[in-house]
């Protein structure tokens, strides 16, 4: 890191606002924001949605959405020179050449019609006047230092063909072809899984080493926090309540927010409570699998294997956690055992009866003892219906009263920790947090002794995950439940599992109790997904006390 | 993909074989009798059943439906009832002026439409989108013919800027052929242009709202780029496959329209042939247009896979 003083800043943010459209909960999206990016400097952004990251990052780039949110007041200056009372024709010279972006998604965020090659060649079009034998050789060679294999390929190829974190090389390539000063990252790793974020993370090190890029880094994730920051700046409700170096901030928080929230991240030391090995057998699986494809009448045959030979199981009061990375088969597992999907092979006994080829009919009186909770809280709750209409809809197909059903519902509104009174609202008028506890509800209404949960805190603030992880062992202790916990966070399952099950490419590569896989991990890709878990140096939740917060 | 083009192909055969029977059925089964259309309002009954017997009309359903269908087979259409020609002939005479007055309208509405919309979209919620919008509503209210006749009443009649009736063939010259088909083609593309502006509107608005639009600004490239670059090769899916509907509903539209305009094509042939119970005419008419949808819907398919590199067959 470069000393401030005497070398002048690539990006200053004095005391920006940004304001929200009349009828928000505040006036300003961004208040009073100040924050410098010196040459060859990371900076993070951090903070929970609806902090004002994002719209600190897009007011620089000048994408802020036109009519709904305007800067209203400060200076950002790039090299000198105020980008917010720059020209349109100004802004657009200096996007994608003197700074540029990079976005979370990297599904959505390239063109699904153009090739990854034509899409980085626009950027050059659009900003040089290099011949197109120049900007094949620019492209091919962005391309390399972004360490794609083969990239003459890489460059004809469409992003659907590519993985993820290919697709994210893509966009950082794009993003730096032209050597720009001040790089955006806005959420970069956190669509991807663990082992390709890590690459990722190094990935932008490096380059922003050998490019001399400033960056400004936006995130949520104090693990990548601590991997890759130089400084800090903590955001809350639209301000910055602190910044500094990132060492500093992480292992001596002054701020109670900044405290709550390296507090809120979970630590990797499993919670290593007693097992009731007497307990009863709530669920087992054997040799459980499922086949896709078949192939049609002139279509190759073309089968994927997404869960091989899975045998598991679930004692009463116990979690049992699947982890993961995406495409590892852990969903589709769960899905077989709510028969969501029917398994190709194997058996699922839940208690006695074997439920993997079990008639729709007599899978009507089984569906009410398998309940799953979703991931994302703002899509599977049917927006239309009330959260009452919601919950109660599952007891009354199952011929309870409605006098009854609802009693039930505001019965688990308070166990979930909500408004008993709250039935006649509508889900656009909760929090994801709380949406999130009204799905909870929804599951137990049916009373069901065995609970999924498909990444159900994935969506969330860590503050938020880690209230609704509480909430979700309360009730697993309260209600005596099975409880089967999918999810792709080690912190997360280290937090709440008692058994963990390590999937990879649809088999389980690991199985045991929570202490021994976490302590003394025997497969050599649970050992990798270990080892690229961002801040695994830094040891969160348990080097801190929450009493301060 | 050649697999998926002769799958479809041999698909059309059931297609077109049901059609061919359900028309068959369908004309014997409704009222009237083309003998006695053919006979005139002076036909005495005898006159009627001799007209009928020549007619081959009183043998069994089941052995007509073969012996058309096994004609048909050897390319035979029949012949007309009505105009005394080989079916196949007549289709052929009055294809040109359909052709003509189709393709015009389908340029007309593609060339409004589709950029109308696209401008709705981006000036979303302004007084254009507004404007659009409204167009398109009145554009799905006012049906053919009354606009047919406001038109022939303003530009032809009060303004004496085109023909009020009349079709001319492109072998006449290429002007005074288009000058015939402008108020015919502007009338019967009103309703598609309504309809496809606001379909290209919602589409390109959906498409306006995803992360490669912002990450295209990102790149400094200026708004007409990322609006027909980015925005409208992306919204084209759903807009093509309503011009496709479009194409196959503007075969029910040139009905209306020939009729209107007086120009001797396919859809005045319909007419004509339904008024006549020129059995032989209708049963062939339907069957072409049938063939011509499958066809079209055919290329829609393909052109999605042009359009979008993700859809394969």
């Amino acid at each position: 890191m470069t000393d401030a003083t005497d070398i002048k800043p690539i990006l200053e943010i004095d005391n920006l606002t940004v304001d929200l459209p009349d009828g928000n909960d505040r006036r300003h999206a961004v208040d009073g924001v100040s924050i410098t990016v010196g040459p060859r400097e990371i900076v993070c952004l951090v903070g929970e949605s609806g902090s004002g990251k994002s719209v600190t990052a897009f007011s620089v780039m000048g994408l802020l959405p036109k009519g709904q949110l305007t800067p209203s007041g400060g200076e950002i200056r790039l090299m000198g020179e105020n980008v917010l009372t720059a020209s349109d024709e100004r802004l657009r010279e200096l996007r994608g050449a003197r700074m540029s972006m990079i976005f979370q998604e990297p599904m959505t965020a390239l063109n699904p019609t153009m090739t990854c090659g034509d899409q980085i060649e626009e950027v050059l079009k659009t900003h040089t006047d290099d011949d197109q034998a120049t900007r094949q050789a620019k492209i091919i060679d962005i391309l390399e230092q972004v360490q794609l294999p083969d990239p003459p390929r890489m460059a004809a190829s469409y992003p659907h063909q590519l993985s993820g974190g290919q697709r994210q090389r893509i966009m950082i390539a794009m993003a730096l072809v032209l050597e720009p000063v001040l790089l955006i990252a806005d959420e970069p790793t956190t669509a991807l899984d663990v082992t390709t974020q890590e690459q990722i993370l190094k990935l932008i090190k490096e380059i922003q080493r050998t490019h001399e890029t400033a960056v400004l880094f936006i995130t949520h994730d104090f693990g990548v926090v601590a991997e890759i920051a130089d400084r800090v700046a903590v955001m809350q409700w639209g301000k910055v309540v602190e910044e500094g170096p990132a060492e500093a901030v992480l292992k001596r928080p002054r701020e109670t927010y900044t405290k709550m929230l390296i507090g809120a991240v979970p630590s990797f030391t499993p919670h290593g409570r007693p097992r009731d090995s007497k307990a009863p057998v709530v669920l087992t699986t054997d040799g459980l699998s499922k086949i896709y494809g078949g192939g049609g009448f002139f279509q190759r045959a073309r089968e994927v294997h997404a869960a091989q030979n899975v045998n598991l199981e679930i004692r009463r009061g116990e979690t049992l956690g699947i982890v993961g990375e995406s495409g590892s088969g852990k969903s589709t597992v769960a899905r077989c055992i709510a028969r969501l999907i029917d398994p190709s092979a194997g058996h699922i006994y839940l208690d006695d009866d074997d439920i993997a080829k079990a008639s729709q009919s007599r899978l009507r009186h089984l569906r009410r003892r398998v309940q799953i909770v979703f991931q994302d809280p703002y899509r599977s709750l049917n927006p239309r219906r009330t959260v009452g209409a919601s919950i109660v809809e599952g007891p009354m197909n199952y011929g309870m009263g409605h006098k009854e059903a609802y009693d039930r519902a505001r019965e688990l509104m308070s166990l979930v920790r909500l408004d008993p009174n709250a039935l006649d609202r509508f889900p656009h008028q909760f929090s994801g947090g709380q949406r999130q506890r009204i799905c909870i509800a929804r599951a137990l209404a049916m009373g069901p002794d065995l609970l999924i949960a498909d990444e159900a805190v994935s969506a969330l603030d860590v503050s938020v995950q880690a209230q609704v992880l509480e909430l979700l062992d309360d009730i697993r202790r309260r209600l005596d439940l099975a409880m089967l916990f999918i999810t792709h966070d080690l912190r997360v399952a280290a937090q709440v599992c008692d058994t963990v099950a390590v999937m990879h490419r649809g088999q389980v590569v690991e199985y045991g109790e929570a202490a021994e896989v976490f302590g003394n991990p025997q497969h050599d890709y649970t050992r990798a997904l270990f080892a690229a878990a961002p801040g695994r140096g830094f040891d969160f939740g348990g080097g801190l006390t929450l009493a301060a917060g | 993909m050649f697999g998926f083009i002769v799958q479809r192909l041999l698909a059309t055969i059931p297609v077109l074989g049901m059609v061919a029977v359900f028309v068959f059925l369908m004309l014997r089964l409704t009222p009237g009798d083309p003998a006695a259309v053919l006979a005139g309002d002076n036909g005495t009954p005898d006159q009627i059943a001799q007209i009928r017997e020549s007619l081959g009309l009183n043998e069994p359903l089941l052995v007509q439906l073969g012996i058309w269908l096994g004609n048909i087979l050897q390319g035979d259409f029949g012949q007309s009832y009505f105009f005394k020609k080989d079916v196949s002939e007549l289709i052929l005479l009055r294809v040109e002026p359909t052709l003509a007055l189709a393709t015009t309208t389908l340029i007309l509405t593609i060339v409004v439409a589709v950029p109308i919309g696209v401008l709705a979209a981006y000036r979303h919620g302004t007084w254009i989108d507004r404007s659009v919008m409204a167009f398109s509503v009145a554009g799905f209210s006012v049906p053919v013919f009354v606009l047919g006749y406001i038109l022939i009443y303003l530009f032809a009649m009060e303004i004496d800027l085109f023909p009020v009736q009349g079709y001319k063939p492109i072998s006449d010259g290429f002007w005074p052929f288009i000058h015939r088909l402008v108020l015919p083609s502007i009338t019967l593309s009103v309703i598609y242009i309504a309809l496809i502006a606001r379909i290209t509107r919602a589409s390109v608005l959906e498409v306006l709202g995803e992360d490669y639009i912002r990450t295209a600004y990102a790149k400094g490239l200026k708004p007409n780029t990322v609006l027909l670059k980015h925005a409208l090769r992306n919204a084209a899916v759903p807009i093509v496959t309503v011009i496709g509907i479009g194409i196959a509903l503007l075969i029910g539209g040139v009905v209306v329209t020939e009729s209107v305009y007086n120009i001797p094509g396919l859809g005045r042939l319909t007419v004509d042939a339904v008024l006549g119970r020129d059995y032989p005419t209708i049963q062939a008419i339907i069957i072409v247009f049938s063939f011509v949808y499958v066809v079209i819907n055919l290329l829609i398919d393909l052109s999605y896979s042009l359009l979008d590199p993700r859809i394969r067959y």
